[in-house]
């Protein structure tokens, strides 16, 4: 965090110690460890710091599902898409959904067609938008982790509180544990440790991820997103692989709180309760998103706007899914910086600056 | 979207909760609803999408940088 924690002497002592850990861990699993990361921030700031092939040899460093924009769905990216095609309806997003591609669409290309597509940092800013603009139908995108939603949710309560009538939210949130769950339970993933996204964590709270080391056995560290927090984690982690000792452990105490942040928590269960919810490259996964509730459906987009949209066809190629599930690494896919680059992106992991591909070919393929 | 920024507190408004952060060099308005403790100037706020989502503890970071020390280079 900012720069009150540099101390390149303690980095290189962690450095010049990682491989003998490596090396331990390596010993009790039986090859290199696989060590994941699942959020976007850590995707860019691993690939901007070089780690992976400082690395390379000692151990694996793989994604998981921690781009939200990423894990979208291809029916839920479709639907926004529909809905902005409304005569009555102005989109409002944040800027990262625009290119997206759809089926046969995205938000951009409706745009340049004609479409009403607003672009907000934060989501108070989208009802100061729709109270200035009654004639309009506004609709926020709910895209997000627990970062984010109890921004929606505040921008709900705004809405409520000045009684708006032409503001609603289409909710495609997600919630981290719940994925984190469906990874564990793939018996074809073999991750051997965690590094746990700090932000997300700094509102749930280190419990809500204890299930990790405590019902599956796998070490976990919440995470800062300092070059030397990393490293430090990717340290214990190797620890704890060594050791047979596994604990879900808070290595970014000077934001994360063990119980999180409970008025962030309130406001978000004031608007939204859990629902099953659909993640590309897994599917179903139970209870993993949320819907607005009932006494709210008059800010539920999903509700004031039905919208039936033909089934949607997979992006030809993008291995996105395979990506997310932490199962290929983005120079694996057959168009990774061929017919997929940042400029001319095929799938959302590549559209998406958190995106694994994206980071992986600004930071380390573009740097070769 | 998903971006946390770290802010220095440069002027906190209680009643209507919300503080004005510098990060590196530009200011911004931004609620404060969200956080329990108490927030002074010179403090620093982990910001996403408007809000702070929690308050940095900068002493912590010595106390980090020392367990880290232990843990990692004990033999
Ligand atoms: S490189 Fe492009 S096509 Fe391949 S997985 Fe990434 S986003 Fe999809």
């Amino acid at each position: 965090m900012l720069n009150n924690m540099p101390d390149p002497a303690l980095g290189q002592k962690i450095l010049a110690r990682l491989p003998s850990l490596a090396e331990k861990a390596s010993r009790r699993l039986g090859r290199p460890p696989v060590l994941m990361e699942v959020c976007g921030t850590h995707t860019m700031a691993i690939a901007k710091s070089g780690m992976r092939s400082l690395l390379a040899g000692h151990l694996e460093l793989r994604s998981g599902p921690g781009c939200p924009v990423c894990v979208t769905d291809q029916g839920d990216i479709d639907k926004m898409i529909a809905l902005a095609g409304r005569p009555e309806v102005t989109i409002a997003t944040f800027g990262d959904m625009l290119r997206v591609p759809g089926t046969d669409s995205s938000l951009e290309v409706e745009r340049a067609r004609g479409a009403r597509v607003e672009i907000f940092y934060a989501p108070a800013d989208a009802v100061e938008f729709a109270a200035g603009s009654p004639e309009k139908e506004i609709v926020f995108l709910g895209v997000g982790f627990e970062t984010t939603i109890p921004a929606v949710a505040l921008s709900l309560e705004l809405a409520v509180a000045q009684g708006l009538r032409n503001y609603s939210v289409l909710s495609s949130h997600k919630l981290v544990p719940p994925v984190m769950k469906a990874l564990l339970s793939d018996p074809e993933l073999k991750i051997d440790g965690f590094i746990l996204p700090g932000h997300v964590c700094a509102v749930t709270g280190r419990q809500a991820f204890e299930f990790i080391s405590g019902e599956y056995h796998i070490p976990a560290v919440i995470t800062g997103f300092e070059p030397l927090d990393l490293l430090a984690s990717v340290c214990l982690l190797l620890n704890q692989i060594a050791d047979g000792r596994p604990e879900t452990v808070n290595g970014y105490t000077r934001l994360v709180r063990e119980e999180g942040n409970k008025k962030a928590r309130a406001i978000m269960e004031k608007y939204f309760e859990p629902a099953d919810a659909l993640w590309r490259g897994f599917g179903l996964v139970p209870q993993s998103g949320l819907a607005l509730k009932k006494e709210y459906s008059l800010y539920d987009a999903a509700a004031r706007f039905p919208l039936q949209v033909p089934a949607s066809r997979p992006l030809i190629g993008c291995a996105c899914g395979d990506i997310l599930k932490g199962k290929l690494t983005s120079p694996q896919c057959p168009l990774f910086a061929k017919s997929c680059t940042p400029l001319n992106p095929v799938g959302p992991c590549m559209v998406s600056s958190e995106g694994a591909c994206a980071a992986y070919y600004q930071y380390e393929w573009a740097a070769k | 979207m998903c971006l946390g920024i770290p802010g220095k507190v440069i002027e906190v408004n209680l009643a209507e909760n919300w503080a004005v952060v510098e990060t590196f060099g530009v200011r911004k308005k931004i609620s404060i609803t969200l956080v329990d403790e108490e927030i002074t100037p010179g403090d620093y706020l982990m910001v996403h999408t408007g809000y702070a989502i929690g308050k940095i503890d900068l002493s912590d970071a010595e106390t980090t940088l020392k367990l880290w020390e232990e843990i990692l280079l004990a033999e």
